[in-house]
């Protein structure tokens, strides 16, 4: 069948082909398509004209507005950073062992802090700094290494353990599990949790006294200056159960922090400092 | 002939054997040992039938039995995809679920691409093989070209699904996205597709009508492309042949073009160009309608294809790619806006004088609603590939809500009226079983893709803001932890979507299995072709 037949229903005439019985229309495209696909080429043209679009043999056609994607985010940057410049430079100067919590350039700081903070720190520390085992907490007045702003900066600045920064907080406790007998790990697994109100003269107290009150102290309250956790309070960063302080004396513990002065801005790094000594455990 | 069979099978069943023994990685081994079991298989059935006379092929009917088996397939395949999406829609909203003892294999990375494969080129893909080589014989009102070799697609097909979807599991995996299969797979499936469209092309050109339908346009097309696509993009070298790893041609941004170019396409030509074949057959077939208009079928289909080859590049806006690149690929994309409209308006247009079947034909409402969601999509699209609402948009839900309005709207409710049209025909029923329960399948699958599109523009947007949220000096307001937490009630809602459009799917596969198995009346056969109506 060749021949075009008309539609009843539509009036239109068909094509006059039929494939399995079905046949096509005759009908003419609908003026708004057309007209919206004719707009959509012509606005196409006018941005590929505006804008970097058309390959050369070396380079592209640049546009007439000159926009390009890197130049506007360096725009917005350079926008902040001229808007903040002033502040940057008053932090910078700022002697950490003196900053007013009342100034506004400690509310600055705090604020620049917690963007840093959101961005290098909350994966390891948790977004709301709380920690995870093996990542202490910021938010309490617990610290291994000194709870001054200027400590705290020292830690980020060097990081912990770390064998990029020469001056990183440095401090190995010895594997256990190759030093002591199991029955002499067993009792002290079973003296540590009770180290707040302990019978130092019990079998546990002498090998407390004989292998970690040098670095832990006489009473188990720790010493800054090596690291050394407070083993008297309820906190406990890699676990307080038996076997998680069984798997500490085997085998050690070996916590890493990057040196992120190697990493962040002068200012960051003061920032960031200042935003964790706020959090509520600052000294 | 046999003796080369024979020879052929003999040889690769050897080869298998030893690359199941003494292959690099647990994938190549694992695969070797498939094959090695499908080719010795294939060997005894050969010797077993060696020299006996072959049944002289019958060519006055159509070739149905790999729709039939297509058909199945989808099916099958259809149920596979989705329910390991609705498990990592879960895992994602209940990391638990990524259980210890099922690690590696379980995990949420591996099992991702399973179900992005499974449901495109598994479940679409079977549909679009069934649907291919049904339309063109009844179209060109001839018998499948190439004799058997449509067996070797169909089966060579779902060895390349099987070879795939296994290879992720065991972790072999090219990480590109939607092109995960490693080059031994790869020149598995280029193989069975030159075979594809040497048996579409032949029916073509062996066609009894004079001219060569719209559906086939797009069918040849999406057919034509993906084999360029394919290769361009899977151009490896392997570290070893025996073993799965490979390494990419092009490197750096090249590559990074190169895979978006062929991902975009693969949407454009695979879940786009293909489906409008399907579209163009069964609407006004199951309308009983003249298509709308012949005229705008030509200017789409040459837009469409034209303007689809170039929007790639939106994928890879404020990337290291070029500006001028990316320009391109924003412009292409909105002019494509209209062409893409075109054939959800060929579509719709087409039910003029037979609106009333919406109510009354469940076809009908499947393909009305698969018709809405294409137009959805392909507004959409052009939308989000505009740079300013890219900037938002990209890398959030939002992406994954629209992808999936168009999967679950457009390619999957087709897919279901394509399985619904079929199924009683092909098994010379004179309906499916239940209208009732294809209504239930309706309103499930619809409420499922409500909840899940939904869903993941509230999480998509809402995450777009809140990673780009700063403060008055420029600071940022959210880490991105807060960002995942503040997604978790959408993830259930969408999980709960999923789990709907999985249990509509349920019902049809029961429908499917009650018609098949003959509870409903037998009708004439429809195979048989039909006198050229002169």
């Amino acid at each position: 069948m060749d021949e075009p037949r008309v539609d009843d229903l539509t009036g239109r005439p068909t094509m006059g082909h039929e494939f399995d019985g079905i046949e096509e229309l005759n009908t003419p495209m609908p003026r708004w398509w057309l007209w919206t696909f004719y707009l959509t080429i012509i606005w196409g043209i006018g941005y590929t004209i505006a804008f970097p679009a058309w390959p050369m043999i070396s380079g592209a056609t640049k546009g007439l507005l000159g926009y390009s994607t890197r130049g506007e985010v360096s725009a917005d940057i350079a926008a902040h950073e001229a808007s903040n410049a002033a502040l940057v430079a008053d932090l910078n100067a700022v002697d950490l062992t003196e900053f007013d919590p009342q100034s506004d350039l400690h509310r600055y700081a705090v604020a620049r802090g917690a963007s840093v903070f959101r961005a290098q720190c909350s994966q390891c520390h948790g977004s709301g700094a709380a920690g995870a085992v093996g990542y202490p907490n910021l938010l309490d007045n617990d610290w291994l290494w000194g709870g001054s702003l200027d400590e705290i900066a020292y830690s980020v600045r060097h990081g912990i353990r770390n064998e990029t920064d020469f001056d990183a907080h440095y401090s190995e406790m010895p594997a256990f599990g190759d030093i002591l007998a199991r029955e002499e790990i067993e009792t002290l697994v079973n003296f540590l949790p009770s180290l707040a109100h302990a019978d130092w003269d019990s079998a546990g107290g002498v090998l407390f006294a004989d292998n970690c009150a040098s670095c832990h102290g006489a009473r188990g309250l720790g010493d800054r200056s090596l690291g050394a956790p407070n083993l008297a309070d309820a906190i406990w960063l890699y676990g307080g159960d038996r076997e998680s302080l069984r798997m500490t004396l085997i085998n050690a513990r070996f916590g890493v922090m990057p040196a992120w002065g190697q990493r962040l801005t002068e200012e960051d790094v003061r920032a960031v400092s200042t935003y964790v000594h706020s959090l509520g455990g600052g000294e | 002939m046999d003796v080369a069979k024979l020879v052929a099978l003999g040889l690769i069943t050897l080869i298998a054997a030893y690359a199941s023994d003494q292959g690099l990685d647990a994938a190549f081994r694992v695969h070797g040992f498939i094959v090695f079991v499908v080719a010795a298989g294939l060997f005894i059935g050969v010797l077993r039938r060696f020299g006996e006379p072959k049944p002289a092929a019958v060519i006055s009917d159509y070739n149905d039995g790999p729709v039939r088996a297509g058909v199945i397939a989808t099916a099958f395949w259809g149920i596979a995809g989705l329910a390991v999406g609705v498990l990592i829609a879960f895992q994602l909203a209940f990391p638990v679920l990524n259980f210890e003892w099922a690690q590696p294999y379980g995990n949420f990375g591996r099992l991702r691409p399973l179900h992005t494969s499974a449901v495109i080129f598994a479940f679409g893909g079977n549909a679009l093989i069934a649907s291919s080589i049904y339309i063109v014989q009844r179209t060109s009102r001839t018998r499948l070209f190439g004799g058997n070799l449509v067996w070797f697609v169909f089966w060579g097909y779902q060895l390349f699904i099987v070879l795939a979807a296994t290879g992720y599991l065991l972790g072999a995996t090219q990480s590109k996205e939607y092109a995960e299969p490693e080059w031994y797979v790869d020149i598995w499936l280029t193989v069975v597709w030159v075979a594809y469209l040497v048996i579409f092309l032949g029916t073509i050109i062996t066609r009894k009508e004079r001219h060569i339908y719209v559906a086939n346009w797009f069918f040849l097309a999406f057919i034509v492309t993906v084999a360029m696509l394919h290769i361009v993009n899977n151009l490896t070298i392997p570290v070893s042949i025996w073993g799965s790893k490979s390494v990419q041609l092009f490197s750096g941004v090249q590559d990074a073009m190169t895979q978006w170019w062929y991902g975009h396409n693969a949407v454009g030509f695979f879940l786009t160009a293909g489906f409008l074949g399907m579209m163009y057959y069964y609407v006004p077939k199951q309308a009983n309608r003249p298509v709308y208009s012949y005229k705008l079928s030509i200017v789409h289909f040459w837009a469409l294809i034209f303007l689809y080859i170039w929007a790639g590049p939106h994928h890879l806006h404020y990337t290291a790619l070029p500006d001028w690149a990316s320009t391109l690929g924003m412009v292409f994309s909105i002019i494509l806006w209209m062409p893409s409209w075109a054939g959800m308006m060929n579509g719709l247009m087409t039910l003029n004088g037979s609106w009333d079947k919406i109510r009354t034909d469940p076809i009908i409402r499947f393909l009305v609603a698969s018709l809405a969601f294409y137009g959805m999509s392909t507004f959409e699209g052009p939308m989000m590939s505009i740079r300013a609402v890219n900037s938002l948009s990209h890398y959030t839900d939002w992406t994954v809500g629209h992808v999936h309005s168009g999967a679950l709207g457009w390619n999957g409710m087709i897919i279901f009226a394509m399985i619904y049209f079929l199924t009683p025909r092909l098994w010379n029923r004179g309906s499916m079983y239940s209208t009732a329960a294809m209504n239930w399948h309706f309103w499930l699958a619809m409420i499922g893709i409500v909840l899940y599109a939904a869903s993941m523009w509230v999480s998509g947007i809402m995450e777009g803001l809140m990673w780009r949220e700063v403060d008055d000096q420029g600071f940022l307001v959210n880490s991105f932890a807060d960002t995942v937490s503040a997604k978790f009630p959408m993830y259930v809602v969408r999980g709960v979507g999923g789990v709907l459009y999985l249990g509509g799917a349920c019902i049809m596969i029961w429908n499917m299995w009650k018609t098949i198995r003959g509870h409903a009346p037998v009708t004439q056969p429809v195979s048989q072709m039909t006198a050229p109506a002169e």
